[in-house]
């Protein structure tokens, strides 16, 4: 317990404590500031397309992991952890490869917003697929085909069988992907170029603020990333608790 | 089982290859190839680098104290989130699953606040008696510590829930003492998941970025790790370098994976 106050208790309440120490007025006006609103923008906004993207793709990813066989699947399924493991650095340098300057396709999206939604895409691709990959693994196929010898359509089965039984694993997925996009700062750092007011997200402008010495501004803005991390981390126990009910 | 018309099938599997492949295995398989592109040269030059060199033993030394931290604290802090009761233990529980979803950068910052040697709370007195946190090695090892935390005990939570502890009530009816059954009952049936832990943890204390840039002040061939390494490199045009080490720390995270993967199976049987 006391390693774990030391560690995680100590250190967040002192985050807090210095958003709180310039009072209110010092803490909006940090916060109302252009270049941080227009971060802040940036990166909610690119988040939240980013998590649809996921929830969609991701559930197709899942759905072809599990229903579908073919050549290769395994692979598949190795290669979906690897923006997991691979360090944010790495990540960043890797889609440079592909998408900056000189590469292949001879797309040079370095620097745009385009990179920005590409680097949140990878580093969150693996949470939809293997949140929803469980629970789609262990659904009743009888009821399916129950529904199919009633005389419903594919797309009805679809619609009303498999999709209200995946809906919490999308939700909890989604969720992750969303806390994981908004707080996203390795794989940003070489690929955003990081300008403000165009590419520049909240991680990138709290790191500004820590260099140039004005902790309170950075605390204030990290106290906000910090509130969102525990909506969603309440949300999630929300949602698991349902399901836990749900049985 | 719905089957699927064909064409449809054939979209989706297209859709899912395609997306994974274009976001995740093109790019990895160029950094790969940039490595290799004059055969080992490159990589070599880039390892005897001396600030290569030690960014690398630097990190895994801050990864090996920071998995065997995490496990240590991770198991008992799972077997306290499953085995007892107390007040404030739903917020125990959402507060370890914090690091997960807070940006590396704000962990940072929190450490930073703390333990930092003029203004910290704890940094001056802790510095008055000899010992630096922030811009040290220490102060690396708790943020990667912070990061990892979470991967440890989501691995064991489930697991230790699920074997329930019949067994262990067992073997202290037996008159098992209580690091006698930790050590023959509990251990064992949640090696697996110790296991995982352990393999996740490294990975991510490998990689660990934004917090360690923060707490560890970059200090070339002192307490830069090997994924600032990356960022300098890169950022001084040598690109060559930055791909070599980004290779070694990919080359080595993808092994976590490749452990994880084939250990996973093994489990259901």
């Amino acid at each position: 317990m006391t390693w774990f106050s030391l560690l995680v208790l100590i250190p967040l309440a002192a985050l807090v404590a210095t958003a709180a120490g310039g009072g209110w007025d010092a803490y909006l006006t940090t916060l109302t500031n252009d270049q941080t609103m227009a971060a802040l923008r940036l990166t909610v906004g690119q988040s939240l397309l980013v998590t649809v993207v996921n929830v969609v793709v991701g559930t197709v990813i899942a759905w072809v992991l599990v229903r579908d066989r073919f050549f290769g699947k395994r692979v598949l399924d190795v290669i979906i952890d690897i923006p997991f493991a691979l360090p944010t650095i790495v990540a960043g340098l890797v889609l440079l490869a592909l998408y900056g300057t000189n590469g292949p396709l001879g797309v040079d999206w370095s620097s745009t917003r385009k990179a920005v939604l590409l680097a949140l895409a990878f580093v969150t691709l693996p949470f939809v697929v293997r949140t929803v990959q469980p629970v789609l693994e262990e659904l009743d196929h009888d009821v399916e085909e129950a529904a199919a010898s009633l005389g419903a359509g594919r797309l009805t089965i679809f619609r009303r069988i498999i999709l209200p039984g995946l809906t919490p694993a999308i939700a909890a997925g989604a969720a992750l992907s969303f806390a994981r996009a908004i707080s996203e700062y390795g794989s940003l750092v070489l690929l955003s170029g990081n300008l403000p007011y165009r590419t520049e997200v909240v991680s990138v402008r709290v790191l500004t603020f820590i260099e140039g010495g004005n902790t309170a501004a950075a605390a204030s803005l990290a106290s906000v990333m910090l509130a969102v991390a525990l909506c969603v981390i309440v949300a999630l126990d929300l949602v698991q608790r349902r399901v836990a009910r749900r049985g | 089982m719905v089957e699927v018309p064909t064409p449809v099938k054939w979209l989706l599997r297209l859709l899912a290859v395609g997306y994974v492949f274009f976001l995740v295995a093109w790019p990895v398989a160029l950094v790969v190839q940039h490595t290799f592109a004059d055969g080992f040269t490159t990589l070599s030059d880039t390892l005897s680098d001396p600030s290569v060199q030690h960014a690398l033993y630097l990190t895994a030394m801050v990864a090996t104290w920071a998995v065997v931290i995490n496990l240590v604290f991770g198991v008992t802090i799972s077997i306290l989130l499953v085995r007892y009761e107390f007040p404030g233990k739903r917020l125990l529980s959402a507060l370890v699953d914090v690091p997960l979803s807070v940006s590396p950068v704000v962990v940072g910052l929190a450490l930073l606040l703390v333990y930092n040697g003029r203004t910290g709370w704890f940094g001056p007195s802790l510095e008055a008696h000899g010992f630096q946190v922030i811009f040290e090695t220490p102060g690396m090892v708790m943020a990667t510590c912070f990061v990892a935390l979470p991967l440890v005990i989501r691995e064991v939570v489930p697991v230790l829930t699920e074997i329930g502890d019949d067994q262990e009530q067992a073997a202290r009816s037996l008159g098992a003492g209580s690091r006698q059954t930790f050590w023959r009952i509990t251990l064992p049936s949640i090696k697996w998941a110790v296991v995982y832990g352990v393999v996740l943890s490294l990975a991510r204390s490998l990689g660990e970025f934004g917090a360690v840039k923060i707490v560890s002040g970059n200090f070339t061939g002192q307490t830069q790790t090997a994924t600032l390494v990356v960022e300098q490199k890169y950022q001084n045009f040598e690109q060559d370098a930055a791909y070599a080490t980004s290779f070694v720390l990919a080359a080595a995270s993808v092994l976590c994976i490749v452990v994880v993967s084939l250990l996973r199976p093994k489990e259901s049987t």
